[in-house]
């Protein structure tokens, strides 16, 4: 959030993301797993939103309801001044154009029988047959255009014709980082793009998505699950638990000051490569584990686990509290109005 | 390097195995030589494909052969070469001395079978004249002691009703059930959460020292080695380069590819913000038919002439702390070497 006064590039209102659960032999839907659960943020131009949570807290499912991967149960969607939730194919196809994904898993995100070539040009082909691009390619264009690509992410242009299994995993995030880069888009979605790659590809692969964010002014919605890596990517960064949100800040406040007590307690668990720190440092060690998000609970989702539990968070859903303009935290700690 | 008064309980000496496939030998792990001490926890530390785990295994003489095969070395348990061993007597030690934890513990436990009925299989099979009943009795007190709540009742639950870091601490238990010696760690909390991943190591750490097991951790990421191993060995394509305390490594690491792995991982302080974080360029070597050099030089931003054609002497810095690198060689070493290459 560099300024204040700047426009919202996308919207999220109350997204709620159920799936159903279906048991018995008919099939019958008798509960819903609450993957993502009435969240709101904003992201603005040309920032990093982190989100990050433990598995199963909803970070993947809230980037795929954002780019209608799922038809979002409730809530809307608004990126660049239309409603997503509402669009029609061919508005949803255009807005597209503008929000990519890279996904986390390179092996599985490239289609093993295409080539580097057609996998980079896939979107342009696409889009330049439907004429929604905004200046018409010929094959010649379109083929330029994907090595200029290659280069750019760090491929030699001369593998074009080679098949993913031929690259290493970090050079197969580069494939999926040149296709999502294909249509010039204003928003990327990445999801967990650096959590299976090793320490020193990852170090190269972060570096990239921050060298191009520079160059062509991208806005990232950034998710991972290790903390380090999301306080030195983003701008802002959003904890999610269970499908709820339950702190967003600015990076640096959120790191240096947490207030949720599952914030607390997820920095310090993770890990510091540094003996001296290491050692000295009082662990949080939270009991439990993360429960099913298919019970819809009458309070607080961190509960259970809560170190810092009061009896009115067994039974009362806390509400995003504003600290300042920029810190909201979902806890009921902080809410001067209840006596706990 | 020993240290004075600990004793030694497991002494791994040049080992190397290698796997036989279309493409030619592929040295996983060649010429591995590392000590673990009484009480102590030792870190492997390195990317995929380094052969941490395959060093492991073949300490179990779990690498499947073919392809795999244990070519030299010795591995000393207890002053006697496992290696040498007919497997009938490894198998006395498999489990029973020498315990392993895998990284994915749904694959590691059977999913028709009752937790019971493995944790009592595992007791029986190395405690002949215990009875059913004692070996139910003692599955449930290591259930109890790795945390695992109402352990009476989730004994007889399958696998599958358990979650990720509840079925680790199975594995612990198992792991643990016969009081093994050693304890080795193969990335066991990589597939869990951090608040977990902190449950899990904490655990390990305190069983270890309760029991008084010497753990070898196996793991690719350095929070936790800085955290868990009093020493730690780096490796990188099959070989250690790099053996020291944990604090002297993290203070001075003196191989380049250390330094590199140091620098390029993200710290959670402001200081580093929005910099550029060190990058080691380039990829891991494909370890079929390496040329008898430094595995690293391509990679490394400190590459010498003599890096590119014969591989690095090792190096004892201090007591604790060794380095395979052409940096820290005589002129006189790098002179001979060059003029071997040359005959």
């Amino acid at each position: 959030m560099s300024e204040q006064q700047k426009e919202p590039l996308l919207q999220v209102k109350g997204l709620k993301q159920y799936f159903p659960v279906s048991t018995g032999f008919f099939r019958k839907k008798t509960s819903f797993i609450r993957a993502v659960d009435d969240i709101s943020f904003d992201v603005y131009p040309g920032e990093t939103l982190g989100i990050v949570g433990e598995s199963g807290c909803g970070k993947s499912t809230t980037v795929r309801s954002i780019a209608q991967l799922y038809k979002p149960t409730a809530g809307d969607v608004i990126f660049d001044g239309k409603n997503l939730c509402t669009s029609s194919e061919q508005e949803m196809l255009r807005s597209r154009k503008n929000m990519q994904m890279i996904f986390q898993d390179p092996y599985a995100s490239l289609d093993s029988r295409m080539t580097v070539r057609s996998i980079i040009a896939e979107p342009l082909v696409i889009y330049n047959k439907r004429h929604m691009l905004d200046k018409e390619m010929s094959n010649d264009d379109i083929e330029r255009r994907v090595e200029m690509l290659m280069e750019r992410v760090g491929l030699n242009r001369l593998f074009k014709n080679r098949y993913p299994h031929e690259f290493s995993g970090g050079q197969r995030q580069r494939i999926g980082i040149a296709r999502a880069l294909a249509l010039q888009p204003k928003i990327i979605l990445a999801d967990e793009p650096v959590s299976a790659l090793d320490v020193s590809i990852q170090a190269q692969i972060l570096n990239l998505l921050a060298d191009l964010q520079g160059e062509f002014g991208l806005t990232y919605i950034f998710i991972a699950h290790d903390l380090a890596v999301i306080q030195h990517i983003s701008t802002r960064v959003a904890v999610m638990y269970l499908g709820k949100m339950m702190e967003i800040a600015d990076a640096l406040e959120l790191y240096a000051h947490p207030l949720h007590p599952y914030t607390e307690a997820l920095l310090s668990a993770a890990p510091i490569p540094d003996p001296a720190i290491e050692r000295k440092r009082q662990r949080i060690i939270l009991s439990g584990d993360v429960p099913s998000p298919d019970k819809e609970q009458p309070g607080c989702y961190f509960y259970d686990r809560c170190p810092k539990k009061k009896p009115y968070c067994k039974s009362h859903i806390p509400h995003f509290i504003d600290i300042d303009a920029k810190h909201k935290v979902a806890c009921w700690l902080y809410d001067k109005t209840v006596n706990v | 390097m020993l240290k004075t008064n600990a004793k030694t309980v497991l002494d791994v000496k040049e080992l190397k195995t290698y796997f036989g496939t279309d493409a030619g030998v592929l040295k996983a792990v060649d010429g591995v030589s590392f000590s673990l001490h009484e009480n102590e926890t030792l870190g492997l530390v390195g990317e995929s494909g380094s052969g941490k785990s395959v060093t492991n295994l073949s300490i179990m003489r779990l690498v499947q052969t073919p392809p795999g095969k244990i070519v030299g070395g010795q591995i000393l348990f207890d002053g006697e070469d496992i290696l040498k061993m007919p497997e009938s007597e490894m198998r006395s030690i498999r489990g029973n001395k020498i315990s392993m934890i895998f990284q994915d513990p749904m694959t590691s436990l059977n999913p028709f079978l009752r937790i019971s009925t493995q944790m009592v299989e595992t007791i029986r099979l190395h405690e002949k004249n215990i009875s059913k009943q004692e070996a139910l009795q003692r599955s449930i007190d290591m259930l109890k002691q790795v945390g695992i709540p109402a352990a009476e009742k989730r004994i007889f639950c399958y696998p599958h009703q358990f979650s990720g870091g509840m079925r680790q601490r199975v594995m612990i238990a198992m792991a643990l059930s016969c009081k093994a010696e050693i304890l080795i760690a193969d990335e066991p909390t990589t597939a869990l959460d951090v608040t977990i991943q902190a449950q899990i190591l904490e655990l390990i750490q305190q069983l270890s020292i309760e029991m008084g097991t010497a753990v070898v951790l196996i793991t690719h990421d350095l929070g936790v080695v800085a955290g868990m191993c009093d020493r730690v060995c780096v490796m990188y394509a099959g070989r250690i380069v790099e053996k020291a305390l944990t604090e002297d490594l993290f203070a001075h690491p003196a191989h380049p590819y250390t330094e590199g792995l140091i620098a390029s991982v993200p710290h959670m302080d402001a200081s580093s913000k929005s910099k550029r974080l060190f990058s080691i360029e380039g990829q891991p070597p494909n370890v079929i038919d390496l040329p008898p050099c430094c595995p690293f030089h391509p990679r490394c931003h400190r590459c010498m002439e003599v890096c590119k054609h014969a591989y690095p002497p090792l190096k004892v810095l201090n007591e604790e702390h060794s380095v395979s690198c052409w940096l820290y060689a005589t002129e006189e070493q790098k002179a001979q070497a060059m003029a071997e290459v040359k005959a």
